[in-house]
């Protein structure tokens, strides 16, 4: 891959993730946190349940991925799920059957699960 | 879960933290990732040190030291080479947002040491970081290589002519070497062992060359303060602190987590708003903010607005960012206890005040909670915290004492009790403690013989049994299991 050599460069860089971004947007997102406590708490449990249950029901249009601490240390491990068109909504307290929940409810039928965090704060976006 | 009703926090040292995969650039980009590096060297170093200057950030590693001023320093310090550190080396004890910073967002950090050192003149940067984060390190390590690989750490980034690259130094855990120039002998390969300022590292430092050492998330905010502008930041927070700080509340709350507050917020709005107070109904006691170099602040101080100033004024310090909440099961001598008995460890032994200070300071505890103290024991942990205060080398043993000035100048009556009347008003110091039975309660279930592991309580089976208080070793096993609320604790 060739290097970004200048600010242009990084520009034309970001303008095509975000098209390839875009292109994602009719898919389900699932966003595991996975920092050192998340997965001492069970986060990659939740991962692999979630990715079990996805493939069980044959669900092709999910993307996981994986990051950071989502700073809700009282309610791990925590995952973020994003629906086409809807709010992204972070749930608490996924363990593995909670995470099978989650993909057999929400992901399916759109059905709330319990254990919904709200935001509670704004964040700055650059 | 608490529900938490209005909007109290504003995330920008962890605006991407949990949104972003921390492992691929391409996420970081999108979220316009490295164009404030790219914005930076548009401009003259003066001009970058300038911007940080006027937005009023200040360390977020606990001293508050002006960042702009600092780099202004290192800048006007001519060299044939400088260096850029960051110091990852977080130790307090429930602090952890370092750590989630560079496990969530490594490459704002990476492109912050870059600013930073095009800023002061450096060509070379290292980030201490403790060898107990594995993945901080593994996430860190592959956002450097991710952006050596595209040329944005390396030779002339950007086509600026500005060369700048990473490493990373590993240290072993040792509390004292957060400090500076410690870090910077540890850096060195030297033992761990802090130095008299000055001169400051931003004068002679890494190899006696000028440097400057930030913690992480003073680095997180420098990427949103470039492209946001000076007076972005400067409108947030309070006349001495601008921006937010991060917190790691933990302990005896409902939501233990991260979170990021305008300076200025009040202690009440982080412990009850945010945090949902203390668990189980219990009433909120005390916070101890600043880890072991800060000091307890109390009901009485729930409206302080948070900034540098205001914790200072009452015997804490910002610190790193732990919040360690109490309730009213906690015993604030124990609670000084603790902290000394880990500064205690951590003194890196240079020193006398701190070496041995430390030592005597914990040993006339460990005797109040014991029930040995005296009132002259009071008078000599104060006047002995003093002379500590004034004489230690470095910032360690300096603010050491302040568990146990804080706790003394709010709690003085819980340190009396344990003096005069030898009972621990928390029920906490076992020495002091006594269990006896109710009999009016008692029903005689033998619940509680079954579990004294010295078997010291006897009785016929449904009549009042006793408690032989010779042999109790006070474990409270019996408190535990007891289903009629009949063991009397005090």
């Amino acid at each position: 891959m060739s290097t970004i050599a200048s600010l242009d460069a990084l520009r034309a860089r970001r303008e095509d993730i975000l098209a390839r971004q875009k292109a994602r947007n009719g898919k389900i997102v699932i966003n595991v946190s996975l920092a050192t406590c998340s997965i001492a708490a069970g986060g990659k449990v939740a991962l692999e349940a979630m990715q079990d249950e996805v493939a069980l029901n044959g669900i092709a249009n999910v993307e996981f991925m994986q990051s950071g601490c989502m700073t809700f240390c009282y309610a791990e491990p925590t995952v973020e799920i994003t629906l086409p068109g809807k709010a992204p909504v972070v749930f608490g307290g996924v363990d593995e059957a909670k995470a099978r929940e989650l993909v057999t409810e929400y992901v399916m039928k759109g059905e709330p699960v319990e254990g919904i965090i709200p935001v509670t704060y704004e964040r700055v976006v650059l | 879960m608490a529900a938490t009703t209005d909007i109290k926090q504003l995330r920008i040292a962890t605006r991407n933290c949990g949104f972003i995969d921390p492992e691929s650039l391409d996420d970081y980009i999108a979220v316009r990732g490295y164009e404030a590096l790219a914005k930076a060297l548009t401009m003259t170093p003066a001009e970058v040190v300038e911007i940080i200057k006027v937005a009023g950030l200040r360390g977020r590693g606990g001293g508050g030291f002006p960042t702009g001023v600092k780099w202004g320093i290192a800048l006007s310090n001519a060299a044939d080479q400088k260096y850029i550190v960051c110091n990852a080396d977080e130790g307090d004890p429930g602090a952890f947002m370092d750590r989630a910073v560079l496990e969530g967002d490594p490459h704002s950090v990476v492109e912050a040491m870059a600013i930073g050192g095009y800023a002061i003149g450096a060509t070379l940067g290292a980030v201490y970081i403790r060898a107990e984060y594995p993945l901080a390190i593994k996430r860190l390590r592959k956002a450097i290589d991710d952006a050596r690989a595209m040329g944005l750490l390396g030779k002339n980034i950007f086509g600026s002519g500005f060369d700048f690259d990473i490493e990373i130094k590993y240290g072993a855990g040792a509390f004292v070497c957060g400090e500076e120039t410690a870090l910077i002998k540890s850096m060195e390969g030297h033992r761990g062992e802090p130095v008299s300022k000055p001169p400051f590292p931003a004068q002679s430092g890494y190899w006696a060359k000028p440097t400057i050492v930030n913690n992480v998330e003073t680095f997180a905010n420098i990427p949103a303060i470039i492209i946001k502008g000076a007076d972005w930041f400067s409108s947030i927070g309070t006349a001495t602190s601008k921006g937010t700080k991060v917190f790691a509340l933990a302990g005896k709350i409902v939501n233990v987590g991260l979170i990021e507050v305008p300076m200025g917020t009040t202690l009440r709005e982080v412990i009850f708003d945010i945090g949902g107070g203390c668990p189980d109904g219990k009433e909120f006691k005390a916070v101890q903010t600043g880890g072991p170099s800060g000091g307890a602040l109390a009901n009485k101080d729930l409206d302080v607005a948070i900034d540098y100033e205001s914790l200072i004024a009452r015997k804490s310090m910002m610190g790193s960012g732990g919040m360690v909440v109490m309730d009213e099961d906690d015993c604030m001598v124990s609670v000084a206890k603790f902290f000394l008995d880990f500064t205690m460890d951590e003194t890196c032994g240079k020193c006398t005040p701190c070496r041995i200070g430390s030592k005597r300071l914990y040993e006339i505890l460990d005797k109040i909670t014991k029930g040995h103290g005296t009132k002259a024991d009071l008078a000599r942990l104060k006047s002995l915290s003093d002379s500590i205060k004034d004489t230690a080398l470095c910032g360690l043993g300096q603010t050491m004492p302040n568990p146990i000035l804080s706790t003394m100048d709010t709690f003085g009556h819980e340190y009396e009790a344990h003096v005069t009347q030898k009972k621990c008003p928390a029920h906490v110091c076992t020495a002091m403690l006594t269990y006896t039975i109710n009999p009016a309660k008692c029903t005689g279930c033998t619940l509680c013989t079954k579990v004294c592991p010295v078997e010291c309580i006897s009785g016929t089976k449904k009549q009042p049994h006793v408690i032989d208080a010779s042999k109790c070793i006070k474990c409270g096993a019996c408190y535990d299991k007891c289903k009629f609320d009949s063991i009397i604790k005090m």
